[in-house]
């Protein structure tokens, strides 16, 4: 796509945007439509569309398969982890109160908070490594084909 | 208006259905299939399902779409042509439409009152949310805290998909790089 001058400028604006919005997504669940799902595949997104327009190599430097990977091992590991934490305050799996025992509902807080993320993590390193396996594959398609 | 919004937007859904039946180049009908999806996006809106609706929107219509894309890329783009008949088909489809509108007739009619829908657990957690888990989102409060259990589960099977595509396809590409540097073409 190295002579699209249009969609590689629009690109370039828009990428930042689309990150910008998965954020908002993300961290503002608690009070919009949205959350980790939704978050993560517009982040992923974001990361695709570089790759699509650049080149599959530009975006692998921004994000290295092997970071892709290990993020979808993170993200449930995190959330797995925050059920966790509950154990040691003597409560059940994913008992939230345990980040804040005096005030339970600054705790759900936290706790939703942290297992939205990791949420969000597992389902970017997943498309994105789709992505990667999907496009490591391609022969490079000419542009006259489309 | 709300009749004539759903009726119009069921009407586009049937022609669009019907326009990826016709068209052969996959190009179209990948694009067709995110417009699709972004039509019963927009059906979620006006039943009050936003988290639903957004969730369709970014999932069926924006990264679909694109994987679709990139897996065409590795195909040709027009469809081949078949040459057994439709019939068999068609009367499976058909059949499978009869009993879906069968099986509705038992459900109760939306929004009613009396549906086990409305009177279980839901209004449980719209008395108790505010105070309990004090998100404004209730659909978060519920996805992320009472059934946290729940979604742990999801973002395991989310996990597990994207480990299973790794294991098919890239392993696949360690071997052939292998077996490009045996060749001695490197």
């Amino acid at each position: 796509m190295r002579h699209h001058l249009i969609l590689r400028v629009i690109t370039k604006l828009l990428v930042g945007a689309m990150m910008l919005f998965a954020f908002y997504v993300q961290f503002h669940g608690d009070y919009s439509p949205g959350g980790g799902f939704q978050a993560g595949v517009i982040m992923a997104v974001a990361f695709i569309i570089y790759g699509i327009v650049f080149d599959l190599d530009h975006v692998q430097r921004v994000l290295p398969p092997w970071i892709a990977h290990k993020m979808l091992a993170i993200g449930v590991l995190l959330y797995s982890g925050t059920g966790i934490v509950s154990f040691f305050q003597g409560l059940n799996f994913l008992d939230y109160t345990a980040f804040s025992p005096h005030h339970p509902v600054h705790g759900q807080h936290y706790g939703i908070f942290a297992v939205e993320l990791g949420v969000g993590i597992t389902v970017t390193g997943v498309m994105v490594s789709i992505y990667y396996a999907f496009a490591g594959r391609t022969s490079e398609i000419r542009d006259e084909d489309w | 208006m709300e009749t004539f919004i759903n009726i119009i937007l069921f009407t586009l859904l049937v022609v669009t259905a019907i326009a990826v039946t016709r068209t052969h180049g996959l190009f179209g009908v990948a694009m067709l299939s995110g417009v699709f999806s972004l039509l019963s996006a927009l059906l979620l809106v006006t039943l009050d399902a936003v988290d639903v609706a957004f969730t369709e929107a970014a999932v069926g219509a924006g990264i679909s779409t694109v994987l679709m894309l990139s897996a065409l890329s590795l195909t040709s783009r027009h469809e081949k042509e078949s040459s057994r008949s439709n019939v068999v088909p068609l009367l499976v489809v058909m059949c499978t439409g009869i009993l879906l509108f069968y099986g509705t007739l038992d459900m109760p009619n939306f929004g009613e009152e009396g549906s086990p829908a409305q009177n279980h657990v839901s209004k449980a957690y719209i008395e108790r949310s505010p105070s309990e888990i004090g998100v404004p989102n209730i659909v978060t409060a519920i996805l992320a805290s009472y059934r946290g259990y729940d979604t742990m589960g999801e973002t395991a099977v989310v996990f597990t998909a994207g480990v299973g595509v790794l294991l098919l396809l890239s392993g696949l590409q360690r071997r052939r790089r292998k077996e490009y540097k045996k060749s001695g073409k490197l």
